[in-house]
């Protein structure tokens, strides 16, 4: 297995978003055709590094995002390689026909940022908490979904969307989540990394959920259960090969997302394994309902996202299928 | 751009796009008449006279742009691009048919020339803001981008959305040309969504509006070359055209927005296309 140069000490914490805003500043510099354009968010969204290095390379278009992705298929076309950022509860929310039309049927390479995804948006409620954009996104043909699990994957994954030529959806986080990977950690659009190797079970993850399934490993390692957690960057397109592996290995898959399991990760894994390796599976993430406000901890807490409910998941999943696996 | 104008060459030219028009959406056997008669006569301007393109070279780097918002007028754009010389004549018979690079709304990828992918309503302003906005960052200033909308698809707030960026940041080398046909496929666009009054709205969104008879090629062409020559703020057409223009029993109804014309009625319109209304009195096939 390749060495994944994971961090040792993991209590520093940066919100996933900010790896964005330095790593399009650096790709702003590596490439003059790198633009971006904001609608009404660019500080939130990390891109006022950018905006203040490059004021004519920034299009602030207002709160349009119809209008924020249509001219950026527009840039594309005269070889531009647009970032345009925004909520992601707007953006793919509200302009997914657009997106549909002017930049994945016409294949146009625009990357499109969402941030503020999931229930750890907090205190701003169900309305801001965007829970559908992966399965909105992952709908669409020639899309790439990536959601990077900290703000040094974030940096990581920018740099590599700027030189893909497809159209890229990433999706972001609002909350300060701890960094555990390095500069040294892989990162390559498309692959899956096995942080943790482990026997009797693969816990999926993608996004802020990553760090929560390497934490419940430790705790079911003091169970003396052997989690392997896999952390998918790119949803879509998806790493079977890793997934398979890992799946074919433990007999016994649960995935994480800070997101609706119907047509996100939970179903991605569900539609893969049902078709090439039917394996006994859960699924972490919303289940067919909204958020509301409160603090990002407590809301992981209730809609059973923390470790602790993954840990618990692992286990029922362990003790509802070690009959039928062996 | 074409050298000597010649208006009468022009009007023939749209008079035969429009009976090409006829024939590929009755071989079609579906598809939308009224607009893309109506405007035949600001394409037959567009690729005969305005444009700076090459058939030949339909990525050439140095092209102007055409953007067609209304993606459901394709139909006379397909048959401006083929007597262009973009692909051969008799590929139109094939438009909405299995296998054809004539989809029934035009897909970039389809057919080069194309530029975008449109239909859905709304998105062509906006995307030719940005194309232009690219032009205005690489400081080229020998390009155009045109861009047609529908006056239906002006329901759209994307529309607008594109209307406030083109006027706070200005390209200079962008033309917006809508077709103001007064009709939509509920009705009447007044009765469906008021648009009036549609000049003093693009005024106040910060445009120079020009207003003229979209069927009048000499009237196309001087407003276009006007609209070059205003750089304070963006310019945008309002081109009043006769929907169905051309075949009498199509003009001004409704009704005629999104079908296509049975055996009948298409040689009863080619009848009138080919002898200008009775203006000549044997046809010329």
């Amino acid at each position: 297995m390749a060495e994944m140069h994971l961090k040792h000490d993991w209590n520093e914490k940066e919100p996933i978003r900010k790896g964005f805003g330095r790593g399009l500043l650096e790709a702003g510099q590596a490439d003059k055709n790198v633009v971006a354009a904001c609608a009404d968010l660019t500080e939130s969204t990390q891109m006022h590094f950018f905006a203040q290095e490059f004021p004519d390379r920034f299009i602030e278009v207002g709160v349009a995002e119809q209008n924020l992705v249509t001219m950026a298929a527009g840039l594309a076309a005269m070889g531009k390689i647009p970032f345009v950022s925004s909520y992601a509860a707007f953006s793919p929310g509200r302009n997914w026909e657009q997106i549909r039309t002017t930049i994945s049927l016409n294949d146009r390479p625009v990357k499109i940022i969402g941030s503020h995804a999931g229930v750890s948006v907090g205190p701003d409620g169900a309305t801001h908490q965007m829970l559908e954009d992966i399965a909105l996104m992952r709908a669409l043909p020639n899309m790439v979904v990536i959601a990077p699990c900290d703000s040094v994957e974030a940096e990581k994954a920018t740099l590599a969307m700027a030189k893909d030529k497809r159209p890229n959806y990433m999706r972001l986080a609002r909350e300060a989540t701890p960094i555990f990977t390095s500069v040294h950690t892989p990162f390559e659009i498309g692959k899956a990394y096995v942080f943790r190797a482990g026997m009797d079970i693969s816990i999926i993850a993608t996004g802020t959920m990553t760090y929560q399934a390497l934490e419940a490993a430790k705790l079911l390692a003091s169970k003396d259960i052997s989690a392997e957690v896999v952390h998918i960057s790119t949803i879509k397109p998806l790493d079977e090969e890793v997934i398979l592996n890992s799946a074919g290995k433990t007999r016994h898959v649960l995935t994480a997302e800070e997101a609706q399991i119907a047509g996100g990760l939970g179903g991605a894994v569900a539609e893969l394994l049902g078709e090439k390796m039917p394996t006994a599976m859960l699924r972490i993430g919303m289940k067919d309902r909204f958020g509301e406000s409160g603090e990002p901890e407590e809301l992981l807490k209730h809609f059973e996202l923390d470790a602790e409910a993954i840990a618990k998941a692992a286990r029922k999943l362990l003790t509802d299928h070690t009959n039928h696996a062996h | 751009m074409g050298g000597n104008l010649d208006i009468s060459k022009l009007e023939k030219k749209a008079n035969n796009i429009r009976v090409d028009v006829i024939r590929m959406l009755e071989h079609a056997g579906s598809g939308h008449s009224a607009g893309p008669l109506g405007l035949a006569d600001i394409f037959s301007a567009l690729y005969f006279h305005i444009l700076k393109h090459n058939p030949k070279k339909p990525d050439w780097d140095e092209r102007d742009i055409l953007i067609l918002s209304n993606g459901h007028c394709t139909p006379v754009r397909y048959v401006a691009m083929a007597h262009a010389g973009y692909f051969p004549k008799p590929e139109i018979m094939t438009l909405r048919k299995f296998g054809s690079r004539l989809q029934g709304h035009p897909e970039r990828l389809r057919l080069p020339g194309l530029e975008t992918t449109s239909g859905p309503l709304g998105s062509g302003l906006s995307q030719a803001t940005g194309m232009a906005l690219a032009l205005k960052m690489d400081n080229v200033k020998n390009r155009w981008v045109y861009v047609i909308c529908s006056d239906g698809e002006l329901d759209e707030g994307n529309s607008w959305e594109a209307a406030m960026l083109a006027a706070k940041y200005n390209p200079a080398n962008l033309i917006a040309i809508i077709d103001r046909n007064n009709i939509q496929i509920d009705g009447p666009t007044e009765s469906v969504m008021p648009l009036e009054s549609l000049k003093a709205k693009w005024e106040a969104f910060g445009w120079f509006a020009l207003e003229i008879n979209g069927n009048d090629i000499e009237a196309v062409i001087s407003a276009v070359e006007m609209a070059k020559a205003i750089t304070e703020k963006p310019v945008v057409i309002i081109a009043h055209t006769i929907p169905g223009k051309g075949v009498d029993f199509m003009e001004k109804d409704f009704r005629w927005h999104g079908i296509a014309p049975d055996q009948e009625q298409a040689k009863k319109a080619l009848h009138e296309l080919r002898t200008l209304g009775g203006k000549i009195k044997s046809e010329h096939q």
